[in-house]
């Protein structure tokens, strides 16, 4: 998940260096004329206030009659657009079907409520089993018990059923994301026209909001959970695509040469030399593809992937607290599982396998002979004793009533100190500045952005912040976006006020630290969509229980870039610092706080970049922002509507991004660090 | 002026660094100077390279980092595609050879050592060693063999089975000469081999690429930074220095006559005895009794001192057939060894 905010390049911004900054007298001025326009020019220039109606672009009907008339007219000759989009659900239907069958409905005959099951499908005795021999495997008996116990608790807690049709999507779309990603990223390596096309494109989908991948998928795939892989491919291909491109570049020039000198084809070039020697690398690349597909999986339960997506959206339409957290923590044994079998299988794989040659084909692959064993053995037994088949329902936990009954305590006996902590948020914090920020006139921010943007990172990085904020005012969103950039900001800012004390607590003690990296790794792993129900538990709906959540999920990187920052500053520093008789707080404020800077401005950046990707999720809890937009446009497949708006939060995204990672050079440079 | 023995010829060869390098050249009919590269804003890697390598010998390149030798070495077996020249492999162009060509002739014909080893992480010593003919399309059976037979020589009997990260540098350069001998190369390109070791190694690797020549006598182009390696190792040495050779020939010539300043800053501390050899020093009277102490005419003066100690004023100088082909006198030894 950490990929989704991963820093941009800001090649921009570091190419053309500005003269350094010594008073800050240019920003004083600028902002002295932006305070003096907006609160006096209304009268005189009220087009400059609210963006005129005449003038909008509309990007939305265009969109929308582009992608109309690619499913009624498009055509390739031979056949149809539409012909095209059947063609790919009917191929990626066939793989997960499968993966269905085997974990979840069994193989049936015939269809609907006549079908006949031929064959059952995997004991969940046996997935444990499978689980546990894969955990062996990878990384031996602790990591065997892990998993299996995290598949254990989904038999338990009674989410067998919805968590296998949940992985049954994974197993299809995290492979095939590795593929085409590898697949994109040789090819961008290896013809750079194909890299100088890509590249932009994949600056654009990291900041693209989840939900906005889901509309033109519904519109042009239908609702179902063929279409949910799909908008997983697409939303989980990019990173992949990335870090190959990457670990491609990474291969040192030497095993090229080497690879030229012993007579490679351009075939064994790629897939002899440079894919295993990229293979560490690539094998990451890996484990963040099926965190990505998990998270995207959750979400896509909006177009029909159903599973543990599924149970927790119905529950928070319910307003279902139980059944809520129950379907939260099955997606979170999930997670944790799958995070650490595949990290474990990065390392495994990316290590190379020691030259064992047995005899015998069991001997040789003792762990799939075992896996297969048990399978059959479990499956005949099955027919025998169903609860070998089926988890018995007799031993099912449920905890769905002990959480409903947890909240119903809470909120009675804390219903006046949570609502009075609410309000006050609301109505001090929340409220007043949302009221700001939307009574600014537009022209005014828009020539702001533009002035930091040249005095940060140059005219280039200038032009580039007043364009993408005038797309958002010239598409009609500017209203809306304001209150993203509203509820962006406080989360944010929040999650900074929180993250940064705990990082600078934890940085300096080493024992505490690995403690804390644990619990951020952990909360890194968890997929977006399990923030929202303590929050909705708690607070119900509104902006401030979309802000709990965001400030929630939003928080690690706040904590982890801070932490990192102060431990990167060298020791030697310190050392002189206190023998010069510097206090600790002079230390900390003087030196590590100060060398720290920079880090610390990446780990803002991507804390914005966290809170964007969970605010478009939080449009569930009723907030009316970009994100709102894109989801009203979900539910009625409106894809003008909702790219325009998903554009419109790439836009804020990719601002936000580029000025502070401008910052952050600049503030390098200062600090003499480059 | 091809001798007839030459196996790679370099003529007039260039590399500048820069978009439209080989039209540049052209119009400054292939012999641009320094001033005309820089205003044309050209960096000039390789500049005016004339050389041949003989049939068996060691031909070392020796440069500081930066003269261009790296990009010397591969313009001769193009893995960079030179900017102008010609470079000649047994008499063929290779720069009008085709890309299925020039395939044909690296895996058969080609090997190269790299100065980080380039050994592939994923693996083992034995299928490294086996890579390049597995390349060929070799079945296992056989380049398996062939490969056991290279990790033997090699000295590394034994390691087949372990994987590059678990040796030391030394041993991981073993595999990487391993490796390049195992298609039986006519020309051997080693990149800087014993740089990245510690200099006890280096000391004891380069003994062995010694013992290995003697061996197998390949035709070997060597580069290296290291300027005593280069007069230990080579039969004929080429200094480089902003990519353009300074001067070439053997480790006496330019111990004895270097060309420029620049070569004399190298030479300065060389010690001369253990450059020049007996059939330098000797005189060529070949009346010497039969039956007295010789020395062979390769040997250097430090390698034949040691045998005046018996109290002989003279010693026989023998070529490689064993005739006396001269004297080496005791007084012009120890004239030569009280210079240092």
């Amino acid at each position: 998940m950490a990929m989704q905010g991963a820093p941009m390049l800001a090649t921009d911004a570091a190419q053309a260096s500005p003269p350094p900054i010594r008073l800050p007298i240019a920003w004083i001025i600028a902002i002295a004329v932006f305070v003096a326009f907006w609160l006096y020019a209304k009268p005189l220039a009220p087009a400059a206030f609210e963006f005129p109606k005449a003038w909008y672009v509309p990007m939305a009907r265009w969109i929308s009659s582009a992608m109309k008339w690619l499913i009624d007219e498009a055509s390739f000759g031979l056949f149809s657009f539409t012909d095209l989009t059947r063609f790919i659900s009917a191929v990626l239907d066939v793989p997960y079907r499968l993966a269905l069958s085997l974990l979840s409905t069994g193989f049936l005959e015939g269809s609907g409520s006549s079908a006949v099951q031929i064959v059952p499908p995997l004991p969940w005795i046996a997935v444990i089993g499978i689980v546990m021999l894969l955990g062996h495997w990878l990384g031996g008996t602790r990591l065997a018990l892990l998993a299996g116990g995290c598949f254990l608790f989904l038999a338990v807690f009674g989410q067998w059923t919805s968590a296998m049709v949940t992985l049954a999507s994974i197993l299809v779309a995290a492979p095939l994301g590795v593929l085409l990603g590898l697949l994109f990223g040789i090819a961008a390596w290896r013809w750079r026209w194909i890299e100088r096309l890509v590249t932009p494109l994949l600056d654009l989908m990291q900041t693209i909001p989840v939900f906005a991948y889901l509309v033109p998928v519904l519109f042009l795939f239908g609702f179902g959970p063929t279409a949910a892989v799909i908008a997983t491919l697409i939303f989980a291909t990019p990173p992949m695509t990335r870090i190959a491109i990457l670990a491609l570049r990474a291969v040192p020039g030497e095993i090229i040469d080497l690879g030229n000198m012993v007579g490679c084809t351009d075939r064994q070039m790629t897939w002899r030399v440079m894919v295993p020697a990229a293979r560490e690398s690539l094998m990451v690349g890996m484990n963040q593809v099926i965190m990505l597909s998990l998270n995207m999986v959750i979400i896509a339960s909006m177009i029909g992937a159903g599973g543990l997506g599924f149970d927790v959206l119905a529950a928070l339409r319910r307003l279902d607290f139980g059944a809520g957290l129950e379907a939260g923590f099955a997606i979170v044994a999930l997670a944790i599982a799958m995070d650490r079998l595949s990290q474990a299988a990065a390392d495994k794989l990316s290590a190379p396998a020691p030259a064992v040659r047995h005899s015998g084909l069991v001997a040789r692959h003792p762990y799939i002979a075992a896996a297969l064993v048990l399978v059959l053995v479990t499956t005949a037994l099955g027919y025998v004793m169903p609860g070998i088949r089926t988890y018995p329902a007799a031993l099912q936990l449920s905890t769905g009533t002990f959480w409903s009954e947890v909240v119903a305590w809470i909120n009675i006996n804390f219903f006046d100190t949570l609502e009075a902590i609410k309000n006050a948020m609301l109505l001090n914090v929340l409220i007043p500045f949302k009221r700001f920020l939307g009574d600014l006139p537009w022209l005014g921010v828009i020539a702001l952005l533009a002035f930091a943007g040249y005095r940060l990172g140059g005219w280039r990085l200038g032009l580039l912040t007043a364009g993408l904020a005038l797309f958002i005012a010239a598409t009609g969103q500017w209203e809306k976006a304001m209150i993203t950039v509203y509820l962006c900001g406080i989360s944010a800012m929040l999650a900074m006020l929180i993250g940064l004390p705990i990082g600078i607590f934890a940085a300096t003690r080493d024992r505490l630290w690995s403690w804390v990296q644990v619990a951020i790794d952990t909360l890194q792993t968890l997929p977006s969509f399990v923030y929202l129900m303590p929050a909705v538990m708690l607070f119900r709906v509104g902006d401030f229980t979309a802000m709990i959540a965001v400030v929630a999920f939003a928080i690690a990187p706040a904590i982890r870039y801070t932490a990192l920052g102060i431990r990167k500053v060298d020791p030697k520093l310190i050392e002189a610092g206190r023998a010069m008789g510097c206090t600790e707080w002079q230390i900390l404020t003087r030196i590590r706080l100060k060398l720290a800077l920079p880090e610390i401005l990446l780990g803002l950046n991507q804390t914005i970049m966290f809170a964007l990707s969970m605010l478009v999720i939080t449009a569930l809890v009723g907030t009316r922002d970009l994100g709102q937009e894109v989801y009203i446009a979900l539910t009625k497949a409106d894809t003008g509507r909702g790219l325009v708006a998903g554009l419109s939060i790439a836009a804020i995204a990719i601002i936000a991004d580029r000025l502070i990672s401008a910052g952050a050079i600049h503030a390098r440079r200062r600090l003499g660090l480059e | 002026m091809t001798s007839p023995e030459a196996k790679l010829v370099c003529r007039n060869v260039w590399k500048l660094f820069g978009p439209g390098a080989a039209e540049f050249l052209a119009g400054h009919k292939g012999q641009p100077d320094a001033a005309a590269i820089a205003e044309a804003g050209f960096v000039g890697a390789v500049r005016q390279v004339d050389l041949d390598v003989h049939e068996g010998e060691i031909f070392v390149i020796m440069g500081l980092s930066g003269s261009g030798k790296s990009t010397l070495v591969r313009l001769m077996s193009r893995l960079i595609e030179p900017s102008g020249g010609d470079v000649m492999f047994k008499g063929e162009n290779l720069l009008k050879a085709s890309q299925a060509r020039m395939i044909e002739i690296r895996r058969h014909q080609m090997g190269m050592v790299f100065q980080h080893f380039a050994l592939l992480p994923h693996l083992t010593v034995l299928d490294n060693v086996a890579f390049p003919l597995d390349i060929q399309g070799m079945g296992r059976a056989g380049r398996e063999a062939r490969a056991r037979e290279m990790i033997e020589l090699v000295g590394l009997g034994g390691k087949e089975n372990a994987f590059p990260r678990q040796l030391s540098g030394g041993q991981q350069q073993r595999v990487g000469i391993a490796r390049s001998l195992a298609v039986e190369p006519e020309i051997w390109f080693l990149d800087e081999p014993f740089s990245a070791l510690d200099p006890l190694i280096r000391r004891e690797m380069q003994d062995e690429f010694m013992r290995l020549q003697t061996v197998l006598h390949k035709t070997i182009v060597f580069i290296t930074h290291d300027f005593d390696e280069a007069i230990r190792l080579a039969d004929r040495i080429a200094i480089m220095k902003d990519g353009e050779i300074v001067q070439a020939g053997t480790p006496e010539e330019i111990v004895l006559t270097p060309a420029t300043s620049y070569v004399a800053e190298f030479t300065r501390n060389v010690a001369r005895a253990k450059v020049i050899r007996a059939q330098s020093l000797m005189v060529a009277d070949t009346t010497s009794p039969a039956g007295g102490p010789t020395v062979s005419a390769r040997a250097n003066i430090a390698e034949a001192a040691p045998l005046f100690l018996d109290g002989v004023a003279h010693l026989g100088v023998t070529d490689d057939g064993g005739r006396i082909i001269g004297r080496l006198d005791r007084d012009a030894v120890v004239k030569l060894m009280l210079q240092g």
